[in-house]
């Protein structure tokens, strides 16, 4: 009993125009009931009190583009778990060696990666 | 009484049904995280705006909606608006695909207790779930603060590496089921091993998910941004993390967001390894009569305690409740309530466990530090996962 492409999508449809309706209901709701009063000191960014240095269009670590890459990576190699998983009963061994071929491949990137130091966060030796 | 319903008139009345005990489970989880935290910490916690306090959360929320909503001008304003606009529409969709309950008739009509149930299910809540980043990285970003900017930085690269755990955790679960319609997911769990060891992906045979049950629900706290994987508002280090910036009711959208996570999290934590709505025991042991000996174990502390009570006002709403939880509780003697409500009982029961666990964990645990956080998330979870998938996989093949 599987129902067709739009009952079964039409909920959805349905779900995300109640979500957006409630979201966007409630900021507009909020925009118009408070009161705004501004000053100079109300404007400017929130850092403690201090007089803000600069603003937050700096650099930042390298170590967050590298883990989004490695993410990317990773995640396609999840994302092509999850077909192999569904049907993997009907594959049976052969799909388990074949995956753990492809595995192999996908975890000596990981330890090269690991080994190269870029999971440590903290300087190494203390 | 038998209406004939369209297919698209019942879809909108379950939506709305689903959306309004959703934001009712929202505004209240909160009163019941504070109360509990409170009650860990040796405090009364909220106690004063109605009895035991069960008003704040709408005196809360009056108080957000008409406070001052204030866009600073140095933010990116249109992305500073949409984010948490992003971050509560992505939560509350990912909603639409949990089954609660199998099929039912209320008033003649025939329905199951799912807003839909897509072939894709589970991919489906990962794919909007997984967008919810999107709200904390962008809101962080258009706050053009720095606090804000190492929030969302440190948010999305944590949110990034848990996801790759959450999903190999639930990769197991694929292989014994065999589908990605949560609602086959549970219908594969159904039955007992041996007449009383419920056949749940815990338990499931050839291969227990125990390893990949522990690996979800780790990812999920990370995934959450609950403690101790609290980094992104770290209050200590970084004021409010990614929100520092934001007021009024765009501040209130982003905790609307992580608590309706919260809760697809553990419904589907449900779902996908305790059975769903399944009893924990055969029929035969008695146990469609739970629910009665909760409301009347509930019933009877109330009024126990209500004796006891410091106020006159505590002791009336005290005595109130227990006959309401006795009323509720004598309502499962009727068959038609029972076949009802029990399955909605046993998922509510559930979910409402690990919703606990999260509060229960914020009592208890400090927070990691960064190294710490990203460490394990990469280095331990990952190939535990991993090889969870494997063995499970392997399992499956020789005795599956």
């Amino acid at each position: 009993m599987s129902p067709s492409y739009p009952e079964a999508y039409f909920p959805i449809l349905l779900q995300v125009g109640l979500a957006v309706l409630v979201a966007g209901g409630v900021l507009v709701t909020s925009h118009l009931l408070g009161r705004r009063v501004r000053n100079k000191t109300k404007d400017s960014p929130y850092e403690c009190g201090i007089t803000p240095v600069g603003d937050a269009r700096g650099r930042f670590s390298v170590k967050f583009y590298l883990v989004a890459v490695l993410f990317i990576l990773f995640d396609v190699e999840v994302v092509f778990l999850f077909p192999w998983a569904v049907v993997f009963r009907e594959l049976g061994l052969f799909g388990f060696f074949s995956m753990l071929l492809y595995m192999a491949l996908i975890l000596a990137g990981f330890f090269f990666v690991w080994k190269k130091g870029v999971l440590d966060w903290a300087k190494r030796g203390r | 009484m038998t209406f004939a319903l369209s297919f698209y008139t019942l879809a909108v009345v379950k939506a709305l049904v689903l959306l309004g005990i959703l934001l009712i489970t929202l505004v209240y989880i909160q009163w019941v995280e504070r109360k509990l935290i409170a009650h860990i910490q040796g405090r009364w916690g909220p106690n004063r705006v109605g009895p035991h306090g069960l008003l704040q959360p709408i005196a809360d929320s009056l108080k957000l909606l008409t406070k001052e909503d204030l866009t600073p001008p140095h933010v990116h304003k249109l992305i500073f608006v949409m984010a948490p606009f992003l971050a509560v529409s992505l939560a509350l969709i990912s909603i639409a695909v949990i089954p609660f309950g199998g099929e039912v008739e209320v008033f003649g009509v025939r329905t199951t207790l799912q807003l839909t149930d897509l072939n894709i299910g589970l991919l489906f809540i990962f794919a909007v779930t997984s967008l919810g980043v999107y709200g904390i990285a962008l809101g962080g970003w258009a706050s053009n603060n720095k606090y804000s900017l190492f929030g969302a930085l440190r948010s999305s690269a944590q949110m990034l590496s848990y996801e790759l755990s959450l999903s190999l955790g639930v990769v197991g679960v694929l292989l014994l089921s065999g589908s990605l319609s949560l609602r086959r997911i549970v219908d594969s769990q159904a039955g007992y091993y041996f007449g009383f060891l419920p056949r749940w992906n815990v338990f499931h045979g050839p291969l227990p998910q125990l390893v990949g049950f522990l690996v979800y629900l780790t990812a999920a706290f990370a995934e959450t941004n609950r403690v101790p994987f609290d980094l992104p508002e770290a209050e200590t280090e970084l004021v409010a993390g990614f929100h520092t910036e934001y007021s009024s009711m765009k501040f209130a959208l982003f905790f609307m967001a992580e608590y309706a996570n919260m809760i697809t999290v553990a419904c589907l934590a449900t779902v996908l390894f305790f059975g769903g709505w399944h009893a924990p025991l055969p029929e035969s042991w008695g146990i469609q009569y739970a629910p009665l000996v909760v409301g009347a174990l509930v019933a009877g502390l109330l009024l126990y305690h209500s004796q006891g009570a410091f106020a006159g006002k505590q002791r009336r709403s005290m005595q109130v409740f227990g006959v309401v939880a006795a009323l509720i509780g004598a309502a499962f003697l009727l068959q038609p309530v029972r076949v009802l409500f029990s399955p909605l009982f046993w998922f509510a029961a559930k979910s409402g466990f690990f919703l606990f666990l999260y509060i229960w964990v914020r009592g208890t645990l400090p927070r990691f530090r960064y190294d710490q956080l990203m460490g394990f998330g990469w280095k331990v979870l990952f190939p535990v996962g991993v090889a969870n998938v494997l063995v499970t996989a392997l399992m499956v093949a020789l005795f599956g």
